[in-house]
């Protein structure tokens, strides 16, 4: 029962890192097996095992090529993932945004001082 | 600013979360910004309301508290420990989520790092937590705040960067 959640949610089945490096791979455009298990350095029972499990929550599509299969990564199957992290992400955005205003007034501040120490006059102004 | 002035945030294992940024300033001055409280003061709620109070004593073992009434209504505090200090270049702290209830002393850990390169700055800001639950708990979070977000607010900030 444990395994089933693996299988169904986009989330789970991101979370197991070769899968996600299998995704980074696929992104990058179509690929047979043969060149995953290539990239991964893993064998081939375990990468088919993760595609297995890419394809059954739509993460990846496969078509078939003269004797060759090819696997793909599916965009917008990892829509949910992306909105969720959006949000956190907007957030320090905003964060950032105000941050980068009060460097802004921090550079000029130091290029005033600069300048006062070139005038030779550090009490003027 | 230049287009490379976005946050990216990523999932490098199940417990972390990365956040990075570049800044058009040397790093003294991000460091600077970072650590005085009258300047976290300005930038650390955001657009979502307004930091009414932050306090910093920066030295390890010393604790640090912000306080933010976000959009007007409801207030909201994280505080934490310092746990490592190099000035200019690195910050290790606990950080605590005030409403969360039980005992979550430990339930954040903040890695920040600060590298400069040719007047720019690099921040890599990497949340550890203890477990994934908090850490998608976490970025859950900042979806809810994020849908209240308008575009008008988004609009604001990107004239402010120019």
């Amino acid at each position: 029962m444990a395994r089933a959640a693996t299988t169904t949610d986009v989330f789970n089945a991101v979370a197991e890192p070769r899968r996600r490096q299998i995704l980074d791979v696929l992104v990058g455009g179509e690929r047979p097996v043969n060149d995953l298990v290539r990239v991964l350095e893993l064998g081939q029972p375990q990468v088919s095992k993760h595609l297995r499990v890419l394809r059954e929550v739509g993460l990846v599509d496969v078509r078939d090529e003269g004797r060759q299969r090819l696997y793909r990564c599916n965009g917008p199957a990892l829509k949910p993932i992306h909105d969720w992290v959006k949000g956190y992400e907007r957030l320090w955005e905003e964060r950032f945004g105000e941050l980068d205003a009060v460097l802004e007034e921090l550079g000029q501040g130091e290029g005033d001082a600069q300048q006062r120490n070139r005038d030779g006059d550090p009490s003027d102004r | 600013m230049p287009s490379s002035a976005t946050a990216t945030v990523t999932l490098p294992t199940d417990e972390e979360i990365l956040i990075a940024r570049d800044f058009d300033a040397p790093r003294h001055l991000v460091w600077k910004a970072w650590t005085t409280p009258e300047l976290v003061r300005r930038w650390w709620s955001g657009r979502r309301g307004e930091v009414t109070s932050a306090e910093i004593d920066l030295r390890v073992g010393g604790s640090w508290r912000y306080v933010m009434l976000a959009h007007g209504e409801f207030e909201v505090a994280f505080h934490g420990t310092f746990q490592e200090i190099v000035p200019e270049e690195r910050i290790v702290t606990t950080e605590v989520y005030e409403g969360m209830p039980g005992p979550s002393e430990d339930a954040v850990v903040n890695v920040v790092t600060f590298t400069e390169d040719g007047g720019r700055t690099h921040l890599d800001l990497l949340v550890r937590c203890m477990s994934k639950e908090i850490r998608d708990a976490i970025l859950e979070s900042g979806m809810e705040a994020g849908m209240q977000e308008s575009y008008d607010a988004l609009e604001e900030v990107a004239i402010s960067l120019r």
